[in-house]
């Protein structure tokens, strides 16, 4: 088990969402939409590299049509397995299908202050809190910028926050905050200065950067252009489609899928046609709208399968997938948080997704609140305890123990007992208390989880980053602001 | 005869059908139906019904948008003869309508878009992308009652404000009314920048729309 990191492997539970002649419909679909369509990369070095791989590209509308066996021999580049690297390597991540690592959810605009309770806007002080949280709970595997650090400048906002989380964390960090050309250069060499070189980097990547599609089948320049970067640094890098069922995508779920595969196979052929063999991820958080008024809904049955079937998807081209779970649209930690989370991460879940984003956000990832953050950790935890299934043999058949209590005895005293009590599921925010003692108090997990987010903060040191990185680091931003 | 025209017109609105909003347009205009009859008795309380229904949560959001899509069809059908009758169509407000610059995100911005126009609004969609000097350019050469503003990113969300402080320096910030939208816009961000409406999604934008034009 890699320090202080708890992931989910050698699951028992397995679930078939879609058969391979569906997996295969899709697919097939899939390349009929890049082929007679197209997807939109509105990014000349993009188009460039479309055009020199015999793609039909149509400059005006930057929208690019790529025959089926393009895209699939590109595919058929990507790595398997590769870790995303920690600044400690004891905390090392080995993407190889066999495990599922929960990362925090990003990038929302509004937080809950820890101290106060008080909603509001979200600052670089709050990535700063998260990360220290984080890098001390055991549950979340790697960092995604939880907030915008809407105190720092626009330009170099993104690398104010790595930097940030950096500092106040030895787990592996995943930017999904950086979408423009310079600050990805600057965010690279922020990354090769901690691993030890360029070379060190390719081997252990301790950043990946995420980039979100335009859907319907588009891509935004400036984030085409972070990840072929990205990609030719060896950093791990990911498409991620939200395509949502009525508005960017058709209102069935098959369709949807389809769509968000494109942009995501295209995208993730393109990065392989520049640099074959980069490091590449799937990722996606795909919804339905909501059909009275098209809002993001952050939840729903839709939502639930999306989480597996995208799974499916990314396992047939055999490249890790990152897939958003949690992100509640509830107001608050409640009932409907509680549904949401714990129902899409245990679809997101039970088909091995590699990366989960992820805990910590109320209003569909918009506002932060610390007690969700540790309440989504224990649902992860549920989850991954119950994965492991029923294991039935010898000793957990417990015949002996059986014969010696006998009819109406009681299990309390017996040895197996003792040895195998703490295999039970312990939680740390259920109530199970006696009724008077709770109506004596009236607290609740959102109490608990708040108190031990709380408590986190106030007692955890990380490990520093070296004093004089974080100079350089500083240095590096306060160059790329100035210039013009 | 015209009256079952009239209602003909409303029920292509109700179905969404664009095509035949247009023909029954082009119909009325040569049966001699004044436009202006054709869009109140007619079109019009197509949208009212769909709008109640909506309203009820009866009807969903893609009715209410291609209502919104069939009545800008059957409008623009129905404009060159307005004209030629030199008669005008009440429109509650001339909107100025933008995704900021740096941000490509759409959707929410057509959304409203096309819910303002549907409301009795003109509009004028600049598309996505598109520079501070470039929405008040067009908002200055149309006469706009309100500029609208949207931006998904919070690196890009900056802009919504440049574009207050440039209409600020300008001395032009009297003139226009200002709207923002989009996910990471909230009521502190609004207070923040001094814009004049908002709201959280495309049917909200449109009250607000109304009341800082004083229709509501």
């Amino acid at each position: 088990m890699t320090k202080n990191i708890k992931s989910i492997t050698n699951p028992k539970l397995k679930l078939e969402i879609l058969t391979p002649a569906e997996i295969k419909k899709i697919h097939d679909a899939t390349l009929w939409i890049i082929e007679k369509v197209g997807v939109k990369f509105p990014s000349e070095r993009a188009l460039n590299i479309w055009a020199e791989n015999g793609a039909e590209v149509d400059r005006a509308r930057k929208t690019v049509k790529v025959r089926g066996e393009i895209i699939e021999s590109a595919l058929k580049k990507c790595p398997p397995i590769y870790p995303l690297a920690g600044r400690d390597p004891n905390q090392d991540l080995c993407l190889d299908g066999n495990h599922v690592y929960l990362g925090t959810d990003g990038c929302g605009v509004e937080v809950i202050d820890i101290q106060t309770g008080q909603r509001r806007v979200s600052k670089l002080q709050d990535v700063v809190e998260i990360a220290r949280i984080a890098d001390a709970t055991e549950e979340i595997a790697f960092h995604w910028v939880p907030v915008s650090a809407q105190d720092m400048p626009a330009k170099t906002r993104g690398l104010y926050e790595i930097k940030a989380i950096w500092e106040n964390s030895t787990k592996h960090v995943q930017t999904e905050s950086i979408y423009n050309k310079q600050e990805a250069k600057t965010a690279i060499e922020m990354a090769a200065m901690i691993a030890g070189g360029k070379e060190a980097l390719r081997k252990r990547p301790v950043l990946s950067l995420m980039q979100c599609t335009a859907s319907p089948l588009g891509h935004d320049g400036g984030s085409v252009e972070a990840a072929l970067l990205a990609a030719e640094a060896g950093i791990p890098t990911g498409f991620m489609t939200m395509a949502a069922c009525l508005t960017t995508g058709p209102a069935t779920l098959a369709g949807n899928l389809a769509v968000g595969n494109a942009e995501v196979i295209a995208g993730t052929a393109l990065l392989q046609l520049a640099y074959p063999g980069a490091p590449v991820f799937y990722a996606a958080a795909q919804t339905a709208s909501d059909p009275r008024t098209g809002a993001y809904t952050g939840g729903g049955p839709e939502d639930f399968l999306f989480g597996a079937a995208t799974n499916v998807l990314a396992d047939f081209y055999n490249i890790p997938l990152s897939m958003g779970s949690f992100a509640t649209g509830a107001k608050e930690p409640n009932w409907q948080a509680g549904i949401e989370n714990s129902l899409s991460t245990f679809m997101a879940s039970i088909v091995m997704s590699d990366m989960l984003l992820g805990v910590g956000f109320l209003h569909g990832s918009r506002i932060w609140s610390f007690a969700e953050m540790m309440m989504d950790c224990e649902i992860f935890s549920i989850i991954e305890k119950t994965l492991r299934g029923i294991i039935v043999d010898e000793e957990t058949l417990a015949l002996d123990v059986i014969a010696a209590v006998g009819p109406s005895g009681n299990f309390l005293t017996q040895k197996h007992t003792r040895q195998h009590m703490r295999d039970i599921f312990l939680p740390q925010f259920m109530d199970r208390r006696p009724y008077n003692e709770w109506e004596s108090k009236k607290d609740d997990a959102r109490d608990w989880a708040l108190a031990k987010a709380r408590k986190t903060l106030a007692e955890h040191q990380p490990d520093p980053l070296d004093a004089k990185l974080s100079k350089e680091f500083e240095k590096m931003i306060t160059k790329l602001e100035n210039k013009g | 005869m015209s009256e079952q025209l009239f209602q003909k017109m409303a029920q292509s609105i109700i179905d969404g059908d664009s095509d035949a909003a247009v023909a029954l347009a082009r119909e009325s205009i040569a049966t001699g139906i004044h436009p202006l009859d054709a869009i109140t008795k007619g079109f019009v309380m197509g949208v009212n019904t769909v709008g109640d229904a909506f309203g009820r949560g009866e009807a969903f959001l893609p009715e209410l948008v291609m209502a919104g899509e069939a009545m800008k069809a059957a409008v623009a059908t129905l404009d060159p003869e307005l004209k030629r009758r030199g008669s005008e169509r009440k429109i509650l407000g001339k909107v100025v309508i933008a995704t900021v610059e740096g941000d490509i995100h759409e959707i929410g911005k057509s959304l409203v878009a096309t819910m303002f126009g549907a409301s009795g609004f003109d509009v004028y969609d600049l598309g996505v992308d598109v520079a501070p000097d470039k929405i008040i350019g067009k908002a200055i050469e149309v006469n706009a009652d309100i500029i609208a503003m949207s931006a998904l990113l919070t690196t890009t969300m900056v802009k919504q404000k440049e574009v207050i402080e440039e209409l600020e320096k300008e001395g032009l910030r009297g003139k226009f009314k200002v709207m923002v939208g989009g996910a990471p816009v909230t009521r502190d961000w609004v207070k923040a920048i001094g814009a004049d409406g908002y709201s959280e999604d495309a049917i909200g934008a449109v009250t607000a729309a109304k009341q800082l034009v004083g229709v509501a």
